[in-house]
């Protein structure tokens, strides 16, 4: 094994791709290398020999990396999914982060660890800044509804759009739900009716 | 009471069904129990979620936790197979290219007969034929090598079986990475809906009665959380009895379909589900028997036989001693619990826990507890009978 390790990364999405590239080289004497295209993923990873295979928990092409794991050629090296539940729950957190590692046999565990960190760390920044898109996603689209339910009741009832509001209100407290909810079910039922 | 919330994996596949349908029907809740259904990407990542206790039960190909007792694939989990969900649902399918050479060859895509299919494939490949399977340790490739195998001695050596996931199957064929498929529904469908391939076998007409999906837990949490353990197999099984009945289809397609489970058309879903195939773009369609059962013959018992059938073909490809593959393949399937789990119910269950494979020519009476049950028919297509007290 050369002293400079190898390191594929499965990602498709260029920019992340980048990103992780860029912390593993900070991270580690390494070359990293990123597979973008999914197709005839296995057949690239073969040639390049990679010490270190990281991909998203997300990318369905993981189960195609399970093959190399049965590799019994003699120029195939074999690549086992990282479990290491005893130690320091490293994959855990690797899995909590949502990226897992495929490790060739006898890798060092240390020079392991330093790489696993640095891709835990970004993986755990790519997952919070999804979930805070996802968030403010979904806030908007609750806004939108809630202003097309106020809508409604002003027309149905004449009245102002703080007394609608109002009457949004009071009825997801009477019913112990939340304000959106009561106003999507509203939406749903108007456009049953309609 | 409020509801012991069990979280579940399962991958967006058919036969999901009795998972998803416990939980929407009301069959968990009967037994106080949540199902919280996680959608997951690929088999590995499932199987390293449940291996890891994020998950504490999932929707699992039967050959994964027997794969994993045989030493095959990494995870050093021990994992039980505590029901059947599902039997046969698979179908081998080609791409354009080659169903064009298939019927210049003459080949009448029966859909019933796996040695002429399989002659036909063989005979019709080019040098290598490439086919795409969803997973190393699945029902597909265990059947696939099963049937080619038995077509010639060195059938298989002109075989190249790759993993694909299902979903990026369309692609693999557009970009001439594969021949042909074997697939779990709805993506045999879904490849003639896309205009990539055409249908040429079902599963079943390999192994008339192949269990595909298990139930899988860790054997360490099955001590823990016996009780609840067998509150599922009960949920499971009352899902897979409603599923039986024909009258439950279109609402069985309808669930699936939602964005949260398949999020597919519902007319797709209901072509498995009643065993009436579309097998290509012109809309020639095939009936099956038993496409995919979850109930019928005893479907959910996990017979310690079906075990040893697949350890013996996983020790046979990958190298292994037999009688050892075999022994602890047996050990995965937990008929001991299934049998616990549904002892105060309606449910018949044999008496045995083991039985000869492949000579069941016609439906059969079987001993049981109630002495009601009916065994499916259970052929293997090549006439083997496997038989679990004989030795290789």
């Amino acid at each position: 094994m050369s002293d400079r390790l190898s390191i594929v990364v499965l990602e498709q999405n260029s920019e992340r791709a980048r990103l992780i590239a860029d912390s593993l080289g900070a991270a580690c004497v390494c070359d990293v290398h990123v597979l973008s295209d999914v197709t005839g993923i296995a057949r690239q990873i073969q040639m390049r020999q990679p010490d270190v295979v990281l991909i998203d928990i997300e990318n369905p092409s993981r189960d195609t990396l399970e093959e190399m794991a049965l590799a019994t050629g003699p120029l195939e090296r074999p690549v086992a999914m990282f479990v290491d539940r005893e130690k320091d729950g490293l994959s855990a957190a690797a899995i909590e982060a949502g990226v897992s590692a495929y490790v060739v046999d006898g890798l060092q565990p240390d020079r392991l660890k330093a790489i696993l960190d640095a891709a835990i760390t970004r993986f755990n920044m790519f997952r919070r800044m999804r979930l805070e898109l996802a968030e403010t996603k979904r806030a908007l689209e609750e806004r939108k509804t809630i202003d097309r339910a106020k809508g409604m009741v002003m027309k149905a009832r004449g009245v102002s759009e703080d007394e609608a509001y109002g009457i949004l209100r009071k009825a997801a407290m009477d019913q112990g739900k939340r304000l959106a909810e009561v106003a999507a079910a509203l939406v749903t039922a108007a456009g049953l009716l309609s | 009471m409020t509801e012991r919330v069990v979280k579940v994996g399962f991958i967006p596949l058919v036969d999901a069904a009795p998972l998803i349908v416990a939980q929407e029907m009301g069959f968990a809740a009967q037994e106080g129990l949540q199902l919280d259904l996680i959608r997951t990407p690929s088999w590995s990542a499932l199987r390293e979620l449940l291996s890891m206790g994020s998950l504490e039960a999932a929707h699992m190909l039967a050959p994964i936790p027997i794969a994993t007792a045989l030493g095959l694939g990494g995870d050093k989990t021990r994992f039980a197979a505590i029901s059947v969900l599902s039997v046969n649902g698979n179908v081998a399918g080609v791409s354009g290219a080659l169903a064009q050479r298939l019927r210049e060859n003459g080949h009448t895509f029966d859909f019933q007969n796996a040695a002429s299919a399989g002659q036909a494939l063989l005979s019709a490949a080019n040098d290598t034929l490439r086919i795409g399977v969803p997973f190393p340790f699945s029902m597909h490739t265990v059947l696939l090598q099963y049937w080619l195998s038995s077509l010639g001695v060195d059938a298989l050596e002109k075989v190249e079986i790759k993993t694909i996931p299902p979903r990026l199957m369309p692609d693999a064929i557009k970009a001439g990475e594969i021949d042909a498929f074997c697939v779990g529904e709805p993506w045999g469908t879904s490849a003639v809906e896309n205009g990539v391939g055409e249908l040429l076998l079902p599963t079943q007409a390999i192994w008339s009665f192949a269990p595909e999906k298990v139930i899988a837990v860790r054997e360490d949490w099955l001590a823990q959380e016996e009780q609840v353990a067998h509150r599922l197999v009960r949920a499971v099984w009352r899902a897979g009895r409603w599923l039986a009945d024909p009258a439950s289809r279109p609402l069985t397609s309808e669930l699936l379909a939602r964005p949260e489970y398949l999020d597919l058309p519902a007319e797709w879903l209901d072509r498995p589900l009643s065993g009436r195939l579309v097998i290509n773009a012109k809309g020639d369609e095939r009936d099956t028997n038993a496409f995919l059962a979850f109930h019928e013959g005893a479907a959910t018992f996990p017979w310690k036989s079906q075990a040893e059938w697949i350890g013996s073909q996983l020790a046979r490809r990958h190298g292994l001693a037999q009688d050892a593959a075999r022994r602890q393949a047996a050990n995965v399937f937990r008929s001991d619990v299934h049998r616990a789990a549904l002892a105060q119910t309606t449910a018949d269950l044999p008496s045995a826990s083991s039985k000869t494979e492949g000579a069941l020519g016609s439906e059969e009476g079987a001993g049981s507890v109630g002495g009601r049950l009916t065994l499916a028919r259970n052929l293997f297509f090549d006439g083997q009978i496997f038989d679990p007290n004989a030795g290789e």
